[in-house]
């Protein structure tokens, strides 16, 4: 089985959310569900040098995720209806609509915050790495958004492989031991360690659905 | 979420992409790919109907792009976007967030569809529908009353940017040039000050013949534009042969968003220029979105006060020799006595006296006079000033947010003194200290006219002309083409516009000043949606969007490469909306007018006309069966050099000033400040030095202690966008404040706060984070202003202009006050 995943440049990601916003109307999703969500990682401190001068640390830099299409995926192991697999041919974890019973289990159990309920739906909805135009030979269409060309897709191995220096998670982001996602990520100057605690997720209602007025 | 999307279509389109994966051998790729304008592209081999129709078109904002829409309709109705996924990866101009997100403002439910009558008082935002025969009658009463009664400069077609398309502003102009003409705009929102100022530095078209000769030195000159690639050098020019890149407020990935756009050649230039050892250094008082990631890039500054660290950089080369005399001698004027024209010799005018101390205010500017004021460390300054100087090709650039300050007529030309003192204007991988070129190709133009009147207003002087203009003149309002205004405005045109108030300034007073009906007499507002601009009009024009018409536009002003998209429409537009070219053909019918406006064409006509013009002219581009046919034609664009031509060849290619040369002292500007007509505390200074112009640096009280700037935000293109739910999800409206501002304040993340000014209050979330200077707090620019005009005006919805006082700025006149304000936050 190839296994496919999405390779991320965070050094030149901006934060813009198109990635977002182009999944979004692809998906034609309502404005408190993603598939694709983009956290702002911010930390850093200000010291008073005297005299009205500053001096500072701060830092900032973003994490694009969709779904990491894991190869031990937490969501699959607990959904009591045994509505996720992974698709035999591309490795892609897809939540089956017929077996979904909106239980949410998936939702509790992913480390990445990836799936969510639909509420109009009563179903568990998620990222599928655009299954329906990588099968007819095209990118996901977060990919083809990206302004700043930040964003690959395909077999993770020759992704790896293209993009040496990557890893498998930076700050938000848990450890990759938990479930083995299928993410090559390139680190930005910024970036920390999973479980880095000197920054910390600054747009938290954006990325968990609280809706804006 | 919008209403009209019924649940059925959606399950229908799931159920064809499954039946499409399952087909995916025998599918064809090149269909979604690049499919011609017009053809079917089918998606379902199980038959069932699920074909996308393709319609190319682009963004019709105003960030500078013209990011590329490539449409997918099913019944007639627009069901997602693709965006350019056409030719090079690399040249692709991929819409961004707000692109992708067009579709939730075309199929809106709070679209406009009917024309309206305001039925309320002015402002209030009630309105009556009526037929369009009704609002045409009333449109040409009210223009042949204005015109019989006060004269065609009683008119004023108010800035405004909503809607780039070869023919969607541009016929408003052509109809009301045809009748007589209207009061010209001068300069604009974006580049007020620096349009203003900076031609006394690197030339005026004043100073040129109509062959574009020099006046008086009889040779081929350039004059300055912001808008060019002969005044600044291109991205890509940096990414060539940079090996420093120092930027001062400017952040392409917050105002050029797009994949053809600024933020993408920023990006290649950053890996460039960090191949070859070099660095970018990103001069902000925010840690802006082009240099997140790369924290070490970010050097804080207090808003407002660029020029005073630009003095004490100039202040370090001067006192350490690294100057560049020979090029300082020999191509610019008033760098010290040795070239000061002979008005200003002897009396210690010249740009090093000022910076040594020893003429003007007699303040040496030492990095130490600069740390308190610039809040960066002295140490910092001298290492800043070192490592500029030690580099091969420095790339100096400035975005617009600098001079959009009290004090912007000063800090664009500080800014361009770095690149001047160094010698390192026009030489490969140099800048001119101005902002990144823009394209010198355009391949189609728009819709023809000609003004037969030649007044001009400063943009920013709309509200002004409206309360007085009958006394503005030229020295005392900086009107333009004419010594003084012959009437007050008293017809607004405001076309896909939200800057009568939203975008304007200081909407307290500007709703005061509409609100009374013997002023301005007639409004006349079109657009697609209620903005707060709308709330003004008296008519209320429905407008079709662009991509509900045949539409044409090249690549957008601020996109380093050149292009054409034609394309539509991807949908009828809803309801009663009509194009303008339509409706003003109709309004000229009423006039007699409609043959020599329309000339026997319609719009389509039009647009195919202007095609094949721009085609014959350029020999490159495609027939127009051809563009139908493929929608979008683009190539690349070598990369520029700012003022190369006069690096290499001075006398032969002087700049348009008086002298020819780069005019650090400008003769023309002290004979200007001692002419006009000034307030006690305004000043034009002929040398660019650091003034803290109104509400700048030293003018917080008690009352208001802190700065408080504008910036563009990911959400909106200015205003545009400004109601899609979408958007506001995913990058929240929020006060930027830095933790040691917040926590007496007993402020914390997410907390909703009170912003006060001496304008105005709004209410806002508050993003507490080290990502701001303390002492400034940044509001995002572009919100809707949302507050009860008959109760206490408190803006929920938190537009930045509620806070702006209304003051133009003392040569420009422009709209200064957007980024300088002070004012005090408290929890609500």
């Amino acid at each position: 089985m190839t296994q496919y995943g999405f390779f991320f440049d965070s050094t030149r990601c901006t934060g813009c959310r198109t990635c977002e916003m182009a999944c979004k109307d692809y998906k034609d999703l309502p404005q408190t569900v993603a598939y694709r969500r983009v956290y702002d990682y911010e930390g850093g401190t200000w010291t008073d040098a005297g005299n009205g001068i500053y001096t500072s640390d701060a830092f900032a830099y973003h994490v694009s995720l969709g779904c990491q299409h894991c190869t031990m995926p937490a969501c699959m192991a607990k959904c009591p209806q045994g509505a996720i697999s992974k698709d035999a041919d591309t490795g892609l974890v897809l939540i089956d609509d017929e077996k979904c019973t909106g239980v949410g289990a998936c939702v509790e159990t992913c480390p990445y915050n990836v799936p969510v309920l639909d509420k109009e739906k009563g179903r568990g909805v998620k990222c599928d790495g655009c299954a329906d135009r990588v099968a007819e030979g095209l990118q996901p269409v977060c990919v083809e958004a990206c302004p700043l060309r930040a964003l690959e897709f395909g077999d993770i191995e020759e992704l790896r492989a293209a993009h040496p220096d990557t890893v498998a998670g930076i700050a938000p982001m848990p450890s990759p031991d938990e479930t083995t996602p299928s993410i090559a990520i390139l680190p930005c100057p910024a970036a920390k360690e999973p479980g880095d605690t000197a920054g910390a997720i600054a747009n938290g209602k954006e990325v968990t659905g609280v809706p804006a007025a | 979420m919008t209403a009209h999307e019924s649940a059925l279509s959606r399950r229908t389109f799931v159920k064809g992409s499954l039946a499409g994966l399952a087909m995916a051998g025998a599918s064809n790729a090149a269909l979604y790919g690049c499919a011609p304008q017009g053809q079917q592209a089918a998606t379902d081999a199980a038959g069932e109907s699920a074909a996308d129709q393709i319609a190319w078109s682009q963004c019709n904002v105003n960030c500078g792009g013209n990011c590329i829409f490539q449409w997918h309709s099913r019944d007639g109705k627009i069901v997602y976007m693709e965006t350019d996924n056409t030719g090079d990866d690399d040249l692709q101009a991929r819409a961004c967030l707000r692109g992708r997100s067009m579709r939730r403002w075309i199929n809106h439910p709070d679209r406009l569809t009917k024309p309206m009558k305001r039925v309320g008082k002015r402002g209030e935002g009630k309105f009556e529908e009526i037929s369009w025969d009704e609002a045409i009658d009333t449109i040409a009463d009210q223009l042949k009353y204005t015109i019989d009664t006060y004269g065609n400069e009683a008119i004023y077609i108010i800035y405004a940017t909503g809607m780039y398309s070869c023919t969607g502003k541009q016929p408003g102009f052509r109809l009301l040039s045809l009748l007589g003409g209207f009061v010209n705009q001068g300069y604009d929102y974006s580049t007020h000050m620096l349009q203003a100022i900076m031609p006394f530095m690197y030339g005026s078209a004043a100073n040129l013949d109509d062959d574009g000769n020099h006046v008086t030195l009889g040779k081929p000159a350039t004059a300055f534009s912001p808008y060019d690639a002969t005044n600044a050098s291109s991205f890509s020019e940096a990414e060539r042969a940079s090996d420093l890149v120092v930027m001062f407020g400017n952040s392409p990935a917050e105002t050029r968003m797009g994949g053809a756009n600024a933020v993408w050649d920023f990006a290649k230039v950053r890996e460039a220029v960090q191949g070859r050892g070099g660095r970018i250094i990103n001069i902000d008082y925010r840690l802006n979105e082009s240099a997140s990631g790369h924290p070490d890039e970010w050097l804080p500054i207090r808003t407002g006060t660029d020029a005073a660290l630009c003095s004490a950089i100039a202040h370090e080369w001067i006192a350490n020799g690294q100057v560049d005399k020979e090029f300082l001698d020999a191509y610019c004027v008033g760098y010290d006595e040795d070239t000061m024209p002979e008005s200003a010799k002897g009396q210690n005018k010249s740009y090093k006296d000022y910076i040594m101390g020893t003429g003007y205010d007699m303040v040496e500017k030492t990095p130490e006079w600069a740390a308190p004021i610039t809040q960066i460390p002295a140490e910092t300054i001298r290492s800043l000033a070192a490592e500029i100087a030690a580099a091969e090709a420095p790339f100096i650039c400035q975005g617009w947010g600098p001079q959009r300050h009290t004090n912007g007529e000063d800090t664009t030309r500080a800014i361009c003194m770095l690149p001047i003192l160094i010698g390192k204007i026009g030489l490969p991988g140099t800048n001119t200290g101005q902002r990144e070129a823009e394209p010198p190709t355009y391949l189609v133009g728009s819709l023809p006219f000609e003004n037969p009147v030649k007044t001009t207003i400063p943009v920013y002087q709309w509200a002004n002309a409206v309360d007085h203009g009958h006394e503005m003149t030229a020295t005392n309002a900086g009107i333009i083409g004419a010594d003084k205004l012959s009437s007050d405005i008293k017809f607004i045109w405001n076309y896909a516009g939200n800057c009568l108030t939203n975008q304007h300034g200081d909407i307290n007073a500007t709703h005061d000043l509409l609100a009374d009906e013997s002023k301005c007499e007639f409004i006349l507002v079109w657009d697609t949606v209620m903005t707060d601009s709308a709330k003004y009009a008296d008519i209320l024009l429905p407008d079709a969007m662009r991509s509900e018409q045949l539409n044409m536009q090249t690549q957008g002003y601020s996109e380093y490469y050149t292009a054409v998209v034609v394309g539509g429409p991807a949908q009828e537009p809803p309801g009663e909306c009509r194009t303008s070219y339509d409706v003003c053909a109709e309004i000229a019918d009423r006039f007699g007018m409609k043959d020599a406006f329309t000339e026997g064409k319609t719009q389509e006509e039009w647009i195919r006309e202007l095609y094949e013009a721009g085609a014959e002219a350029d020999g490159d581009m495609p027939t127009w069966d051809e563009i139908r046919a493929q929608g979008v034609y683009k190539r690349a664009l070598e990369p520029a050099i700012g003022l190369e031509a006069f690096r290499a060849d001075p006398e032969n290619n002087p700049l348009a000033t008086p002298s020819g040369k780069i005019e650090i002292y400008s003769e023309s500007l002290a004979e200007i400040a001692a002419t006009w007509e000034l307030a006690e505390d305004e000043v034009i200074n002929p040398i660019p030095v650091f003034t803290p112009g109104f509400q700048g640096y030293g003018s917080v009280t008690e009352e208001y202690p802190l700065y408080c700037a504008g910036f563009h935000h990911k959400s909106r293109t200015h205003s545009s966008f400004g109601f899609i739910e979408e958007l506001e999800q995913v990058a929240r409206h929020q006060l930027w404040m830095n933790p040691l501002d917040a926590e007496p304040r007993g402020i914390a993340d997410g907390d909703t706060v009170a912003v006060k000014s001496p304008a105005g209050e709004v209410r806002i979330e508050a993003k507490v984070t080290p990502r701001i200077i303390p002492g400034t707090i940044g509001i995002p620019q572009g919100a809707w202003h949302n507050a009860d005009m008959d109760g206490d005006r408190v803006d929920t919805g938190a537009c930045v202009n509620t806070l702006t006082t209304y003051k133009p700025t003392p040569y420009a006149k422009g709209n200064g006050p957007a980024h300088s304000i002070i004012a005090q936050v408290t929890k609500a």
